[in-house]
């Protein structure tokens, strides 16, 4: 019963969806405001059934209701009650189900907290919003619907696939989500905006706490798959430029180039017809990711089972929505009139260089990844090929240092016209800083990659420029230091998130670098006893020994690792097989230190009682996920800074009327 | 500066950009791009020794060997024709006999030394170029879902 009701409320959700495409829309357009509100009542409606929909399905994951299919292929009775939450979105049907939920969670918040928007604004980008999930309530309800039962009910279900059974993938795809679909505020602006044909200051200020949000649970996503890359499948390593990974990868850049440009049009009133088609851009990628991974038609080492009719639906979706809005943006976008001039060298033109290199990056990135599909195409199914990381490094990591450099550089410069020798003067610190840096890298490793040098360089380069930038606002050494303190708590939360999240970028560029320049690795059979070395430290095997699980048999390792003779720690690396998909998983041991993570994993075992076994040294890993922690808190701040929320942004010379606080 | 001369500015900087990033690209494309090959297309001699390529396939039954200590020796099948395999290291957990596997190596030999053999998440995904090498061969058994 139970699931017919969360099944007949996504119906519901959708018909309400269809009512919210059309009305406001018209209302708009009629400067009818009871029309025009509707937009918000239905919002919040949508947002409701939804979340009752939802609600339903985790009811039967929770109840382990085996009378469901969608229950009975990913979950089980005996699977830890997280698991059996994180089910409910551990497989097709139940994630396009929260995509809509966290659709309808951004239409709620925008008809709840936009009070300050233009009526006519808000219904459109309400409107353009119910038309997405229109589409993807359409998808769900034809192609996969969750609430499917099964008679006769199953005794017990088939398992989560057990490489989902984790803490940090039970919480991945919700924040990937809140990032993907969080573009969708933007894109709905933009294309609200594209209808209205006015992009103003007022504008890009209601276009970039969204964007905040959902750069800022966009990078929170990325981050926690590439750990549970890291830590889960055992290969030492966080980021393979799998085509699944370029699809979450890609809206992050073009959101990256939106957030700046946001910036451009809110403080100088230019590059606004960019900054629409950054908007459009950022979501339709967030579609393409989607289509990507739900299609399957690219060989991903992160596949799950797929299906191509699915696909075509979300192609066909993807390109009415791109096409339609590119079309619109092609019409309309020539009377987005720029008023704010300025030179090459200024802030605006280093903004503008972030969102060239941001973009190149992008289409870079999307070039490799589809060029497979092109050559088969091409070639008639008789080629294939694979595009792996040696194209992608060779390319992406040429195209981001020059960015680096700037990004220490960009903050520096004034609005409108700028010097950049001044600006390199205050930076002498940081340059011989990093050239030493650099040159005690490249003492320190023994001539390999010189990568490794540009990398260190570069990240000490970035995080003594932004420190030099704070201590330029703060006026530090210059005024008082009592008076620079102050100064230094009341910088505002905007300028302390920008801070934030670039040094957040230069510790993960150290992060990756160390990673990708250093890692050791050595494979060997070990019996109980035997020791083997890497990068000083001594891991002695101690055997191991089996465990039972929940769900799952063990065999747990462990190595005891010292150096020069000094304990250090103990690593209990698992092999697990779960009961009953009989599938194996890699839980590999791991030590965080500043310097680098001890990585130890274990294989099978052999009949004269050794296990082959992996160990790694991985340098500076912990600094990409302190990095990405610090951009994820850097867009937090950034979000709550004051001007967002007091002083509430109005048009300037406004046709429409302003609404006294709607609902 | 005038009005135009920026403009001029900004976009030769982007196409400089551009260039740049298609320089790139095609210098790493060339150097970088791997081939998918079937064990029917080694078979025909398609591929030449010390080329590096992508060897897909099914895991032969009772080919799997692990005596020799961490290195696994097993054979990939198209059914009709199938490649010695080499690897040392750890399997991917999903490594079993009977299921399709992508290995990326050179040829040594006549014997595929693989230096990655690719994981996948889902004991039912099939790399679609295996299903295709399959279909080839005519040995695909329909879409079991």
């Amino acid at each position: 019963m139970i699931a017919e009701l969360g099944h007949f409320a996504l119906v519901l959700a959708m018909m309400v969806a269809i009512a919210q495409s059309i009305v406001p829309m018209i209302g708009a357009y009629q400067n009818n405001i009871p029309w025009m509100r509707f937009g918000n009542h239905s919002a919040m409606g949508q947002f409701l059934l939804v979340a009752i929909s939802f609600g339903c399905l985790m009811h039967a994951y929770v109840t382990s209701d085996f009378s469901v299919l969608n229950v009975v292929q990913n979950s089980h009775s005996a699977k830890p009650m997280l698991y059996k939450i994180s089910g409910v979105w551990g497989n097709h049907e139940g994630s396009m189900l929260l995509w809509v939920l966290i659709l309808a969670i951004f239409g709620a918040a925008v008809a709840a907290f936009g009070q300050y928007l233009p009526p006519a604004l808000k219904a459109r980008a309400l409107s353009v919003q119910a038309m997405i999930a229109v589409g993807f309530y359409l998808f769900i309800i034809l192609t996969s619907n969750p609430f499917e039962r099964v008679f006769p009910p199953a005794v017990d279900g088939q398992d989560l696939n057990p490489l989902l059974q984790d803490p940090g993938l039970a919480i991945h795809p919700p924040m990937l989500y809140l990032g993907y679909v969080g573009f969708s505020m933007a894109f709905s602006f933009a294309i609200a905006a594209l209808i209205e044909g006015r992009v103003d200051a007022a504008w890009a200020r209601w276009v970039r706490p969204w964007t905040l949000a959902a750069w800022g649970f966009l990078t929170g996503g990325i981050a926690l798959g590439s750990w549970w890359a890291y830590y889960e499948l055992g290969w030492g390593g966080f980021w393979f430029w799998d085509p699944v990974e370029n699809a979450s990868f890609m809206p992050w850049l073009i959101g990256t180039a939106l957030l700046h440009s946001c910036i451009v049009v809110e403080k100088r009133d230019t590059m606004k017809a960019w900054t629409v088609f950054l908007a459009i851009l950022a979501f339709s990628f967030s579609l393409l990711g989607t289509f990507l991974v739900r299609s399957g038609v690219l060989t991903s080492v992160h596949a799950f089972a797929t299906d191509p009719e699915r696909g075509v639906f979300i192609l066909i979706l993807l390109l009415i929505v791109v096409g339609g809005s590119l079309a619109l943006y092609a019409w309309r976008a020539p009377q987005l009139r720029s008023t704010g001039l300025f030179q090459p060298i200024s802030r605006e033109g280093a903004l503008l260089l972030n969102n060239l290199l941001m973009g190149t990056a992008a289409g870079v990135v999307l070039l490799g990844t589809l060029y497979p599909l092109f050559i088969d195409a091409i070639s008639d199914g008789q080629d294939k090929i694979s595009v792996g990381p040696p194209f992608f490094n060779a390319v992406f990591i040429p195209l981001m240092t020059p960015m680096i450099v700037a990004m220490a550089i960009g903050p520096l410069l004034p609005w409108k016209r700028g010097d950049l020798g001044k600006a390199l003067k205050t930076l002498w610190l940081s340059f011989a800083l990093a050239i030493l840096c650099g040159l005690a890298t490249w003492t320190l490793q023994s001539g390999q990659s010189p990568w490794g040098i540009v990398g260190v360089a570069i990240a000490s380069w970035l995080i003594i420029g932004t420190l030099t930038e704070v201590a330029g606002r703060i006026r530090l050494f210059k005024i008082p230091v009592g008076d620079s303190v102050r100064r230094f708590i009341n910088l505002p939360r905007a300028s302390w998130g920008m801070t934030l999240a670039h040094l957040g970028l230069a510790m993960t560029v150290a992060g990756v670098t160390g990673a990708g320049a250093w890692t050791v690795e050595r494979v060997q059979s070990m019996a109980p006893g035997d020791t083997v070395q890497v990068s000083g430290y001594d891991f002695r095997f101690d055997g191991a020994e089996q465990k039972q699980g929940p769900n799952y048999l063990a065999t747990e390792g462990k190595f005891t690792v010292t150096k020069n003779g000094n304990f250090v720690t103990v690593l209990y690396p698992e092999k697990r097989t779960y009961t009953v998909r009989q599938m194996a998983t890699t839980e590999a041991g791991i030590h965080t230190l500043i310097s680098g993570d001890l990585y130890g994993v274990i294989g099978d075992s052999k009949s004269d009682g050794s296990y082959v076994t992996r160990i790694y040294f991985n340098p500076l890993v912990v600094w990409m996920w302190i990095g990405a922690i610090s951009m994820m808190i850097g867009s937090g701040l950034s979000l709550s800074d004051r001007r967002y929320r007091v002083g509430a942004p109005t048009r300037t010379s406004s046709s429409t009327q302003q609404p006294q606080a709607a609902e | 500066m005038k009005r135009k001369h920026k403009r001029l500015t900004f976009v030769g900087v982007a196409l400089v950009l551009l260039a740049g990033a298609a320089a790139l690209v095609l210098s790493a494309f060339e150097e970088n791009i791997v081939f998918f090959m079937s064990p029917t297309d080694i078979a025909a001699n398609k591929v030449s020794e010390n080329q590096r390529f992508r060897l897909g396939g099914l895991v032969e039954e009772g080919s799997v060997d692990r005596s020799g200590g961490e290195t696994v020796t097993f054979k990939v099948t198209d059914i009709t024709n199938s490649v010695a395999v080499t690897y040392t290291g750890i399997l991917p957990d999903l490594f079993r006999e009977a299921q399709g596997v992508v290995a990326e190596g050179r040829l040594k030999n006549g014997v595929f030394v693989a230096d990655e053999v690719l994981a996948k998440h889902d004991e039912t995904y099939m790399p679609p170029e295996v299903a295709d090498a399959l279909k080839k061969s005519g040995q695909w058994h329909g879409d079991e879902k």
